[in-house]
């Protein structure tokens, strides 16, 4: 199992990586950790005429704070989400997240801005960004454009990516303090992807009750999924378990995996008001802490 | 593609230069070479086992510039100015093991020996953390390599004895403790 040859290109700023997509479109392909392109080419699954190795663009490697924002470039690779004191601090559900994309080997070399691009639906990464109202920096050649993360997953494996654009940081809103988050997912074995996950991000008002709800569901469809109908069926009311649960079961006409390997649709279903029960109740436990002060 | 880009990146070989094993060492190589090729095909460093060769089975594990990755999803290309450990690096002299490779023979942390280079080198990183993990966690912190023998009950051992040993934790019949 070895690539099949390609014009190899490693451009050392963005603007050259742009020219060169610009030049190629759709017969090249980005590499950045690898992760999932590196398979794709041993086994020969994908051909681009030229690779594009963005490694050597430090401009792509910075993790940095902006006012109401993390920004994160697309080259940082996912284990520093996991261990940068910053990102831990201003959007603390990204370290929890990233935890479970695949192993350790896999987050010292995968890049984030890889992940989204890739737009696996059992992914994390793309997960998080829809549940954290995220916004994708790309550049193309006539400058760069902000895309909504939720309108930046399009389909199974397809995102608002143009051929001659290359993914160069995505932002993230910082969490509110008093906010809570939480992640779940379940996998047949650690580090598999995911049957179905979940991630939210609460408010709770004086009282205790859902100001807002956001919550993301993955491994479910084709692409990452905004459970919306959940979201608004919690807003204004208090976060028993009843409450939960009944909204949670929302996600299930979200559900549209067809039965494969390793779940039905119907077991699929189940499990997706599962993780989001149990990711939303998660958050409101931290929501909780956190207005108390501990 | 215009004679620019042809001119510089049109080339599929190129000169590399990497610190491998704390040696710098220089090599022309195929653009699509993996790193895992090249260590095994160009240095003879054989212990970096290819098993799936598309990232599953972790037997492949080098450390890069001191972090474990999978050496079969990386071109050689990209090494350059890098550096890499195999599991060579750790005993100069094959008749002295490094502590983590003797505990692996004192636990029978291994039958067949695939996946061994890559739990050693996994171990010593571990062991760098400086933490003291659980045996459940360290099942946790070595699920990115698969063992085909062992049930990896005595590589959780061996890796909980590696690290008291190096800790300076040495117990009384030489098998040193941290078994739960």
């Amino acid at each position: 199992m070895k690539p099949p040859p390609f014009t190899y290109c490693d451009p050392e700023s963005v603007d050259e990586a742009v020219a060169l997509k610009s030049e190629y479109g759709n017969d090249s392909l980005v590499l950045a950790g690898g992760q999932s392109l590196l398979p794709l080419l041993n086994m020969r699954l994908a051909r681009p005429e030229a690779l594009i190795d963005i490694n050597k663009i430090g401009d792509l490697q910075k993790i940095e704070r902006r006012v109401g924002i993390l920004e994160v470039g697309a080259g940082v690779r996912q284990y520093e989400l996991e261990d940068h004191p910053l990102v831990g601090e201003l959007v603390p559900l990204l370290p929890e997240a990233t935890g479970y994309i695949g192993h350790i080997e896999n987050r010292h070399r995968g890049t984030v801005g890889g992940s989204l691009a890739h737009a696996d639906s059992a992914a994390e990464l793309p997960c998080t960004a829809v549940a954290l109202d995220a916004t994708v920096v790309v550049q193309g050649p006539s400058g760069t454009r902000t895309i909504a993360a939720q309108d930046f997953f399009q389909g199974w494996m397809t995102t608002a990516l143009e051929p001659e654009e290359v993914l160069v940081a995505i932002r993230y809103p910082v969490t509110p303090w008093t906010a809570g988050h939480g992640f779940v997912e379940v996998a047949r074995r650690v580090g598999d992807l995911a049957l179905a996950g979940a991630a939210a991000v609460v408010n709770l008002d004086e009282d205790g009750r859902f100001t807002s709800v956001s919550v993301g569901v993955l491994g479910i469809s084709d692409t990452t999924v905004r459970a919306s109908a959940v979201e608004s069926a919690l807003i204004g009311e208090a976060p028993t378990e009843e409450n939960i649960a009944r909204a949670a079961k929302e996600i299930v006409p979200s559900v549209t995996s067809e039965d494969d390997l390793h779940a039905t649709r119907a077991y699929r279903r189940h499990l997706a008001s599962v993780v989001v029960s149990r990711a939303i109740t998660a958050a409101v436990a931290r929501a909780r802490e956190r207005s108390n002060g501990k | 593609m215009t004679t620019s880009t042809a001119a510089k990146y049109g080339i599929a070989r190129r000169t590399v230069t990497m610190r491998v094993n704390g040696r710098d060492v220089t090599r022309e190589v195929s653009t699509r070479t993996t790193l895992a090729d090249f260590l095994r095909d160009e240095l003879d460093l054989v212990s970096v086992h290819l098993g799936c060769e598309h990232g599953v089975c972790g037997c492949c594990n080098v450390l890069f510039d001191g972090h474990s990755v999978r050496s079969c999803l990386m071109l050689a290309v990209q090494g350059d100015g890098h550096t890499v450990e195999t599991v060579e690096s750790l005993s100069v002299d094959p008749t002295e093991l490094h502590p983590i490779q003797e505990s692996f023979a004192e636990e029978q942390g291994l039958q067949c020996g695939f996946c061994t280079p890559a739990m050693v080198l996994r171990t010593k990183e571990i062991i760098e953390t400086g933490r003291e993990m659980t045996d459940a966690e360290v099942r946790h912190e070595i699920s990115g390599i698969l063992c085909r023998c062992t049930g990896y009950q005595n590589i959780v051992n061996a890796v909980q004895s590696a690290g008291a040993k190096l800790r300076g934790e040495a117990t009384a019949d030489g098998a040193a403790g941290g078994r739960s």
